[in-house]
């Protein structure tokens, strides 16, 4: 029998070591061999990322971080952290991308509500094994003692910051690479040298944990001036953080032939009087992704400010509109010269 | 520690093993052991569907190669998206050298099953329907391949796409065959692809037959070497229902077979009937572009030996009563716009004695207003160019057998 362990099986299995992990408050050592072992680990406490998973403590070796504009996720809070081993350090490419080492993790739990309301969610995390990056999402308990695999994905009910009633969709492994995919192959798209502060990176320089802060950091805005920032550089930095891991040459949507990276320049392949190819009813009438001066007549806008499935953009990933996210995308077509 | 191993290493060097067969019931949590079935196969596995209905609140997807994904049949294991809540489709796959077949997807919000980079991938029946029947809200596409080189779809049927029931797009290496499209906007639809053959196909119901397009600004483009032979297009006279903005919204009700730019479309041997405005149509893209890199000129497409009707007794066209008036009654069977790359590269060729009619447009994004109506006069085709190595690869057609 080749494969004989049913995941209900293993999870059995796993509930007790699983639950000696809760509660444990000294900083353990990042178990390595999990990481980078073949196969999944049941339990997101194998690992031993954090000191407290339900504090969300981290660590050992492993660094919190923040994004500059971050992606959106039905208003989730995000706690995102990194973990090198030992006498490794991230090296920065001649993109501005920072290349880790075999053996590192990202990891970003999703939680909602506010101090003593806060639950977690879920935590995603992204392996990077000698044969590649390895994306999974575990889903957290509802006591918060542990978070388990959960390959298929999930939903759960809950209230967003908005106050919305939603079905939160937790992703599949596929729906993870789905996002985290170029060209077939699965990699990080959060931790760009470009979205992470200059004083950040520069600690991590001063750690030893970086190579170099390389030129072009720190390069896109900080989303909490969303409402009073320049429309431009924040309407483009959201659509790259947002929408670009899709978007782009490579990218799952690559057919759609629009690309939303920052670098991008092309008007007609940011969406420019770009007419649809494969939309649909996502279309929503509409004849052009970005019709400039007219956001109520311009695709892009119109499936971000949905959320039905068919319609609304990003596909996966939401069960909401992000208002603020649209209104820097409004004001920005607004500007445009007609 | 106890850990879940992953069944894909282990195959890696055990390989002569027999794949494994992953049979999934319908019932209480079936969505959860489904995906996760196509998450854990094995390259050669085989995840089967049993008989039933799988109700589905998510998008389904797969990403291991070499994978079959095998219903009881079309009409018995039915994956029902009809309480889909999120995903751009029913079912994605972006692994190559996948074989869906025997099964149904019903009501998806979006696209029906999309496989996306995803070379060597047969359908074969597979049934794609939106039950509700043609409605603008429906989802786009129902066999949706796109990015792929090796495409068989065969024995499989859609109904209710709101853009197009079979729709291969950015494509080579494409068979589609045997399949019955109506009740579409578009019934099949060959866009931004290369060596294709449509065959034997039952298309009928649908705003427009068949079409087979080339538009600008994707990252593939060149449509070209396609063959249309024996299918049936009958009665193809659904008003569009296409959303506003999309290409296919642009096509009338009652079209048979039409090509929009592409080089070397041959058309023969094809059964149209019934269909008002135009049995066969061939244009160049009809609006304005900025892309140096495309083509908008069909040229040398071949309407050769059809069987065909009189022509369009109901067109759906600006002035389409006064046309009728002008032609006796019946426009004749081909409908051309007029344009051409340039004199040494005819849009159209026919046999003699193919009526047809011309709307004498003399610059590519002319408005139909400014048509002048007139005869057909077009070459006579000579000898067919050689379409040896167009089609699905023999491959795949073996896995059928």
């Amino acid at each position: 029998m080749r494969r004989g362990l049913g995941l209900l099986a293993v999870a059995c299995a796993t509930l007790g070591a699983a639950l000696s992990h809760a509660g444990v408050t000294q900083a353990p050592a990042v178990n390595d061999a999990v990481i980078l072992e073949e196969g999944f680990a049941r339990a997101l406490s194998e690992y031993g990322f954090f000191a407290n998973g339900a504090q969300q403590l981290p660590g050992a070796g492993v660094t919190p971080y923040a994004l500059n504009t971050p992606l959106w996720s039905d208003g989730a809070e995000k706690l995102r952290f990194i973990y090198l081993p030992q006498g490794t350090q991230l090296v920065a490419d001649a993109d501005g991308l920072l290349q880790f080492p075999v053996g590192a993790a990202i990891i970003k739990t999703f939680a909602f509500g506010e101090g003593k309301a806060r639950r977690l969610i879920e935590t995603r995390l992204l392996l990077h094994r000698k044969d590649g990056w390895t994306a999974l999402p575990y889903r957290w308990n509802a006591e918060q003692t542990e978070a388990t695999l959960a390959l298929a994905g999930g939903r759960i009910d809950l209230t967003t910051p908005a106050g919305e009633a939603i079905s939160y969709a937790i992703p599949n492994k596929n729906q993870c690479k789905a996002c985290h995919s170029k060209d077939g192959v699965v990699i990080p798209i959060g931790p760009k040298a470009r979205n992470l502060s200059a004083e950040w990176l520069g600690q991590m320089a001063k750690r030893g944990v970086l190579d170099t802060v390389p030129a072009g950091a720190d390069s896109l805005p900080d989303w909490r001036n969303h409402a009073t920032g320049p429309a431009a550089p924040l309407a483009r930095a959201y659509l790259d953080v947002n929408c670009a891991h899709c978007h782009q040459p490579g990218g799952g949507a690559s057919n759609s032939g629009l690309d939303l990276r920052w670098e991008q320049d092309d008007p007609h392949a940011i969406g420019i009087m770009k007419r649809p190819v494969a939309a649909g009813r996502g279309a929503g009438g509409h004849e052009f992704s970005i019709l400039p001066g007219a956001p109520d007549q311009s695709i892009l806008l119109y499936r971000m400010d949905s959320a039905e499935p068919g319609i609304a953009m990003p596909e996966i990933g939401k069960s909401s509109v992000d208002r603020e996210g649209g209104a820097v995308v409004r004001r920005w077509i607004l500007e445009m010269q007609q | 520690m106890k850990r879940l191993i992953m069944a894909a290493a282990l195959l890696a060097s055990a390989a002569p093993l027999a794949a494994e067969i992953h049979t999934i019931a319908p019932g209480e949590g079936s969505a959860e052991r489904l995906q996760e079935a196509l998450i854990l196969a094995a390259p050669g596995d085989e995840v089967v569907l049993e008989a039933g209905r799988f109700v589905l609140t998510d998008g389904l997807s797969l990403d291991v190669e070499g994978v079959t994904v095998r219903g009881a049949g079309p009409a018995l294991s039915i994956l029902d998206f009809t309480a889909q809540a999120g995903a751009g489709e029913g079912l994605l796959v972006t692994s190559d050298n996948v074989t869906l077949r025997d099964f149904a997807v019903e009501n998806p919000k979006g696209d029906g099953i999309k496989s996306k980079g995803a070379d060597n991938i047969v359908y074969h029946r597979i049934r794609v329907t939106w039950t509700g029947g043609p409605k603008a809200e429906n989802g786009a596409y129902g066999i949706y391949p796109v990015e792929s080189t090796g495409v068989l779809v065969s024995h499989s049927e859609v109904s209710g796409a709101s853009d197009a029931g079979i729709y291969v797009g950015q494509s080579s290496k494409i068979t589609v065959r045997n399949s019955i499209a109506t009740d579409n906007v578009a019934g099949i639809e060959i866009e931004n692809s290369r060596d294709a053959i449509v065959t034997q196909n039952y298309v009928t119901r649908n705003t427009g037959g068949i079409l087979v397009f080339d538009l600008p600004g994707l990252p593939v483009m060149g449509g070209g070497n396609v063959l249309i032979t024996n299918n049936l297009v009958a009665g193809n006279n659904t008003p569009n229902f296409a959303p506003p903005g999309n290409i296919v919204a642009g096509v009338p009700r009652g079209t048979g077979i039409m090509v929009m730019a592409n080089e070397q479309v041959w058309i023969e041997d094809n059964v149209v009937q019934d269909n008002p405005t135009a049995p066969f149509m061939v244009v160049a893209y009809t609006q304005q572009f900025d892309d140096a890199r495309y083509n908008p000129f069909a040229r040398e497409v071949v309407i050769a030996d059809n069987v065909v009707d009189a022509g369009a007794t109901d067109p759906d066209l600006p002035g389409g009563a006064m046309l009728l008036a002008a032609f006796g009654g019946t426009l004749p069977p081909i409908m051309w716009d007029g344009l051409q790359q340039d004199a040494d590269t005819p849009a159209l060729l026919t046999i003699p004695g193919n009526p047809g009619w011309s709307l004498n447009l003399s610059r590519q994004g002319q408005s139909l207003a400014e048509a002048q109506p007139g005869p057909l006069d077009v070459p006579a085709y000579g000898q067919p160019w050689m379409m040896d190595g167009i089609g699905a690869p023999a491959e795949l057609e073996a896995r059928l057998k």
